[in-house]
C-alpha cells in the first residue's frame, strides 16, 4: 500500500436519502391527485401540468446558465414547484398563463432569493397568489363536465350545501389536483410514511380550521366537514404548508405555524370577501417563519431549566 | 413501556454482522512497538526510559504527569530503540517511545498474580487502577483513576458499565461480553466496592440479545447489579445517552456525569481494572475489530498495544479489494488514516477498511431546511442555525444557539439529504469558542 488514502472528518457513513429522492417522494404522492386531475378535467390538465412543469424547469436551468451558478435540475424541486402550481390551476385556462406563473415561481421567487432553500414565500402558492391578482377572472373559472360552476365552498357561502361524498371523491369543479380529498390523503400516507413529512403542520392546520369555523361559522358536522374537505385545504395543509424551505425546522414551530394558517385560513374563511383563503393564509404564515422558529427554538438536552 | 432510551438519533447500516460471530484471537506482534506518550485525555505522559534501556513487558515506561494524564505501560520485553514523534491515528505526530521487541515477552515481578480486591483498601485500588495505565477503552481515553475519584464517593449511585457499542461494524465489547463476562461482572464489582451507595448498571444495545442474556444469567444472583437492554439507535453509547436512558438524569456539557451521581466506563475498561486490580496485569492490550467490506477475513483480535495497524491488516488476510478509506474507530465518530503505518492506541477499537468513501461520493447541496438534523440530533439543539453561525465564524450566535452542547456524535451529519458537513464545521467552530473560552480565562 503506497499510496495515500481519503480523509475526511467524521462521521465517514452518509444515509441514502439526498434531496433529489425527498423531491421525488413528493412528486410520487402527488400522483394520485393529478392522475384524479386529469382524469375527471380531461387533456387540458394534463397540457397545463407538462406547461407549468416545463416553464418551471426551463426558467431554472436558463437562469442558472444566465447567472452562470451550477445547474440544480435534477435536485427535482423545480419539477415539484411546477406540478403544486399546476395543480392550483383551472383546468381550461389558457396555458399561457400557466406558462407565466412557472417563469415568477421560479425566478421571481425563488432564484433571485438565492435558490433552493433561501425563498421566503412557498414559490408555488406565491405565483399562484400572484396569478390571482392579476387574472382573476381565467383563474376563478372552473368547468366540470362542461359545465361553470362555483367551487363548494362559494356555495356554501352563498348558504346553499354541497354533497359530501362528491367532494371526498372529487366530483366537483376546483383546480385541478385539490378536489379530490381520497386521492390527496393516500399522497399525504404516503408522505408521512416515507417520513418526508410530519403530522405536526398538517393536523394542526386542519383541526384549528376546523375549531375556527365551527365557532365563527355553523354549529354543525356537516358544514365543518365540507370546509375542511373544500378550498384546498387538504391540498394546502399535507403538500404546501409542510414545504420544508418556508416552514419552520422546529417541532414547536410547526405546530404554532398550523396554528396559525387555521386562524387566517377561517378568518378568511368567515369574515373576508373570498369563500377561500388557504393559499394566503400559507404565504403570509411564510413570511412569520422566522419569527417562530427564534420563539421556539428547543431547548437543549439537559439545559431545560436554564 | 418501551426500552430505555433516548430522543434523537440515527439507524446507520449496522454491518456487525461481518465479524461479530469472530471469537477474539491473541495476535502477536512482529515488527517494533510504538507507545505514544499521549494516548489519552490531558497531559502527556513523560517518558522514564532512554534509548538503548531494557525494558520488561508489564513495565512502567511513561509517567502521568499531571492530574489529567495517564500511564504508559510498555506490551512487550525488548530494547528502546528511540523517542522521536511518531504518526498517531489523528494525523499528529507525537513524542513516542519505540521499542525493538526481542520475542521473549519477559515481564516484570509479580505480573499476572491474584489479588484479593476485598482486602483492598480504597485508595490502593484508585492507585492501582492508576498504575496501570487505565483510560476509558470506549474511545475518549479519559484517565480512569480520576473518573474514580469524584468529590463525594457517597453521591455517586450508578456505576454504568457501558455495553451498548452503537458504533456500527464495531464488535469488540459484544465479543468481550461473549467470552469474558465474568471479568466485566468482577471489575464492576471492584469499582463498586469503591462506592458503597452504587447500583451497577450494565446496559446493552438490543441488536445482542445473546450478550443481554449472558449477562442476565451471570448476575442473576448479585444483589447491587442488574442488566439494562437498550433500545438499539446511534448514539445509544454517548455517555450523556446512556445516562439518560438507563437513569433519566440529564448531563450537559458543562456537567460530568458524577454531578448526578453517575460513573460510566466502557466494558473494556471495566475488563482491565478488573486485570489490574485481581490479576496485577497493567493495561498491555486491548481488543480490536478489523473489519469493513474490503478486508478479506474481518476478526476481533486482542492486541498488544503499540503494535503497527498493518500488521492487523495481514493477519486479516489483507485488502480483498483496495479501500478508499481506513477509519480507527467506527465510522460515526472515528478518524480517517490516510497510513496503516500508526500504533494501536489504548482507544483504537476498531479498523474499518471500507471500499467506498461516501463521504467523497456524495456532493454537498443547497440546504432545504428539512429539519432532520432537528429530530436526529440528541442534544436537542439545532444544526440547521449551528451552521449558519460557523459558516460566518460567529462565535457569539454559535453559543446561543448551544453549539457547545454538541457532542460531534454524527448524526445530523449522516441523515443531512443535502450531504452537507455539519459536524465538521461545529468540531471547527467548538474548537474555537473553546480557544476564546481560555484565552479569557
Amino acid at each position: 500500500m503506497n499510496k495515500l488514502l481519503n480523509v475526511s472528518s467524521s462521521p465517514h457513513v452518509r444515509s441514502h436519502e439526498n434531496t433529489q429522492s425527498i423531491m421525488m417522494d413528493v412528486m410520487i404522492a402527488m400522483l394520485p391527485a393529478t392522475a384524479f386531475g386529469v382524469f375527471q378535467f380531461g387533456l387540458n390538465a394534463l397540457l397545463v401540468l407538462i406547461v407549468t412543469v416545463a416553464a418551471c424547469v426551463l426558467s431554472e436551468y436558463v437562469f442558472e446558465k444566465i447567472t452562470k451558478r451550477t445547474n440544480t435540475i435534477y435536485d427535482l424541486s423545480a419539477v415539484v414547484t411546477g406540478m403544486i402550481l399546476a395543480l392550483n390551476m383551472p383546468a381550461d385556462i389558457p396555458l399561457w398563463i400557466p406558462a407565466l406563473g412557472g417563469i415568477f415561481a421560479i425566478v421571481v421567487v425563488k432564484q433571485l432569493y438565492g435558490g433552493l432553500g433561501q425563498n421566503f414565500m412557498n414559490p408555488a402558492l406565491a405565483a399562484r397568489c400572484f396569478l390571482l391578482i392579476s387574472f382573476t377572472g381565467q383563474m376563478s373559472t372552473f368547468t366540470l363536465d362542461g359545465w361553470s360552476g362555483a367551487t363548494p365552498l362559494a356555495v356554501i357561502k352563498g348558504g346553499g350545501t354541497v354533497d359530501l361524498a362528491a367532494m371526498v371523491i372529487g366530483k366537483i369543479p376546483g383546480t385541478i389536483g385539490e378536489v379530490s380529498v381520497i386521492a390527496l390523503l393516500i399522497g399525504a400516507a404516503y408522505l408521512v410514511v416515507r417520513k418526508v413529512i410530519s403530522l405536526r403542520i398538517p393536523v394542526a392546520y386542519i383541526l384549528t380550521t376546523a375549531v375556527f369555523v365551527f365557532i365563527f361559522g355553523q354549529q354543525d358536522l356537516n358544514y365543518v366537514l365540507m370546509q375542511v374537505c373544500g378550498g384546498g385545504l387538504i391540498f394546502g395543509a399535507f403538500f404546501m404548508a409542510t414545504d420544508y424551505v418556508t416552514s419552520p425546522i422546529t417541532p414547536m414551530g410547526q405546530i404554532v405555524f398550523g396554528i396559525l394558517l387555521g386562524l387566517l385560513t377561517g378568518l378568511f374563511r368567515i369574515f373576508g370577501g373570498s369563500a377561500e383563503g388557504v393559499s394566503y393564509a400559507i404565504i403570509i404564515s411564510n413570511l412569520l417563519v422566522p419569527l417562530i422558529e427564534r420563539a421556539t427554538m428547543p431547548k437543549a438536552f439537559g439545559k431545560e431549566g436554564k | 413501556m418501551g426500552l430505555a432510551t433516548f430522543k434523537g438519533g440515527v439507524h446507520p447500516y449496522e454491518g456487525k454482522e461481518l465479524s461479530e460471530h469472530k471469537p477474539v484471537q491473541v495476535l502477536m506482534p512482529k515488527g517494533e512497538l510504538v507507545y505514544p506518550m499521549s494516548q489519552h485525555i490531558g497531559a502527556p505522559a513523560a517518558p522514564l526510559v532512554k534509548k538503548g534501556d531494557k525494558v520488561l513487558a508489564g513495565q512502567k515506561i511513561g509517567e502521568a504527569s499531571g492530574f489529567i494524564s495517564a500511564n504508559v505501560i510498555c506490551s512487550v520485553s525488548g530494547t528502546v530503540k528511540a523517542i522521536e514523534p511518531r504518526r498517531v491515528a489523528s494525523g499528529a505526530m507525537v513524542n513516542s517511545i519505540v521499542v525493538e521487541n526481542d520475542g521473549e515477552y519477559q515481564t516484570v515481578e509479580g505480573l499476572g498474580a491474584d489479588r484479593d480486591a476485598a482486602k483492598l483498601s480504597k485508595q490502593e485500588i484508585r492507585d492501582i487502577v492508576k498504575e496501570a495505565g487505565i483510560v476509558g477503552l470506549g474511545g475518549a481515553g479519559f484517565p480512569t483513576h480520576v473518573k474514580l475519584t469524584p468529590k463525594d464517593d457517597s453521591k455517586i449511585d450508578y456505576i454504568l458499565v457501558n455495553g451498548a457499542e452503537c458504533e456500527p461494524y464495531l464488535t469488540s465489547d459484544y465479543r468481550l461480553m461473549m467470552e469474558e463476562p465474568e471479568k466485566i461482572v468482577g471489575g464492576l464489582k471492584v469499582i463498586l466496592q469503591l462506592f458503597e451507595n452504587a447500583k451497577g448498571v450494565i446496559g446493552i444495545e438490543n441488536n445482542k440479545p445473546e450478550a443481554i442474556k449472558k449477562l442476565q444469567e451471570l448476575v442473576k444472583d448479585e444483589p447491587r447489579i442488574e442488566v439494562c437492554p437498550l433500545k438499539t439507535k446511534y448514539p445509544q453509547g454517548g455517555e450523556r445517552s446512556l445516562i439518560y436512558a438507563v437513569t433519566g438524569r440529564k448531563v450537559n456539557s458543562s456537567m460530568l456525569p458524577a454531578d448526578v451521581g453517575c460513573i460510566v466506563d466502557n466494558v473494556d475498561t471495566v475488563i482491565s481494572i478488573y486485570m489490574a486490580v485481581c490479576k496485577t496485569t497493567p493495561l498491555m492490550r486491548r481488543v480490536v475489530t478489523v473489519t469493513g467490506d474490503a478486508v478479506a477475513n474481518p476478526q476481533n483480535y486482542s492486541v498488544k498495544i503499540g503494535t503497527n495497524m498493518q500488521e492487523l491488516v495481514e493477519a486479516a488476510g489483507g485488502f480483498k479489494t483496495e479501500p478508499e478509506k481506513l477509519i480507527a474507530g467506527g465510522p460515526m465518530m472515528g478518524m480517517a488514516l490516510f497510513t496503516t503505518d500508526i500504533p494501536v492506541t489504548k482507544t483504537n477499537s476498531a479498523l474499518l477498511c471500507m471500499t467506498k468513501d461516501e463521504v467523497a461520493a456524495n456532493e454537498e447541496t443547497a440546504c432545504i431546511r428539512c429539519g432532520k438534523c432537528v429530530s436526529a440530533c440528541p442534544s436537542h439543539i439545532v444544526p440547521v442555525m449551528m451552521m449558519k453561525a460557523a459558516l460566518k465564524g460567529d462565535c457569539e450566535a454559535f453559543e446561543k444557539y448551544n453549539g457547545m452542547e454538541c457532542m460531534e456524535c454524527g448524526s445530523c451529519t449522516f441523515i443531512c439529504p443535502a450531504k452537507r458537513p455539519l459536524t465538521q464545521a461545529f468540531k471547527e467552530m467548538r474548537k474555537t469558542v473553546a480557544a476564546n473560552r481560555r484565552k479569557k480565562g
